[in-house]
């Protein structure tokens, strides 16, 4: 998953791949069709569209000479990302909790043995 | 995917509108208890040094009806305050508190479950929409590397398209 997350932030860290996301979030489109959105040459979006493809956010297809990119179906990926990061959150603070517990306890056990 | 094995804290989504953490700490629940109702305590845990959000004030009033206040640092003299107010409170065993600081907060509900020397702990976060709890979370992991926060959005961005 640690790979797939790396390849999915290292795509997101452009502008243009995050644009063109959110273009085929609202439709499929021919890469063709990306490159005049996104005033690029082709060679240059299809090599965006690599990076995106790479990393299973995008899907394209051959089909004639027009090549039609969409979403990739990443869902299962969408949410674990989206649940580890509220894991991170969590066992980071449960963490602490932890070392503070240990010392409620040793505190709590130094106590028993002065009063006996 | 699949769970991390050196983790201890799992995390579920039970449903559009609940999430869910659980973990298992090796003290009574007692002392667990104590930890999450006394301000000098809690205060020691609640913010890890990972969050890039130190804590600044913690008050608790534990009692049904009664308030809470936690307020992080932002930087230099910027604040960002949570509030809210319990009502349940079952000492030893259940908490329940609203989060007020956005009109669309969650009501978190924490139980503390006697597993002899160790206590299991349970804690639920009921949020009134889906997009709330797609959307919760964020900016709360200021420490945390920046793609982090553009997967996020983009995700948030996506699922809503979705729906």
């Amino acid at each position: 998953m640690t790979a797939r997350l790396d390849a999915s932030f290292a795509a997101l860290s452009d502008a243009t791949r995050r644009g063109v996301l959110e273009q085929l979030e609202r439709s499929d489109a021919s890469i063709t069709e990306l490159a005049d959105k996104f005033h690029m040459t082709l060679t240059g979006m299809k090599k965006h569209v690599g990076v995106l493809e790479n990393a299973g956010l995008v899907v394209t297809q051959k089909v004639g000479r027009v090549r039609t990119c969409r979403l990739g179906q990443r869902g299962l990926e969408e949410e674990a990302a989206w649940i580890e990061r509220r894991r991170q959150v969590w066992d980071a603070r449960f963490d602490e909790l932890d070392k503070v517990v240990e010392d409620m306890k040793r505190k709590e056990k130094a106590n028993g043995q002065k009063k006996r | 995917m699949g769970k991390r094995s050196d983790s201890r804290t799992a995390v579920e989504r039970k449903s559009e509108r609940e999430l869910v953490v659980t973990r298992i700490f090796d003290a009574p629940v007692r002392i667990v208890y104590e930890a999450w109702t006394t301000p000098d305590l809690f205060k020691r845990w609640w913010a890890p040094k990972s969050s890039g959000m130190p804590l600044l004030s913690v008050e608790q009033d534990v009692r049904v009806g009664g308030g809470y206040r936690v307020v992080f640092s932002r930087g230099g003299s910027q604040t960002m305050a949570f509030f809210g107010k319990y009502i349940e409170v079952v000492p030893n065993a259940r908490l329940v508190w609203t989060n007020d600081e956005s009109d669309e907060g969650a009501v978190t509900t924490v139980t503390f479950e006697d597993k002899g020397e160790k206590t299991l702990l349970v804690l639920r976060e009921l949020y009134p929409t889906k997009e709330t709890l797609d959307a919760s979370y964020v900016g709360m992991e200021d420490g945390m590397p920046e793609q982090f926060e553009q997967l996020d959005e983009l995700l948030v961005t996506l699922v809503a398209g979705r729906s």
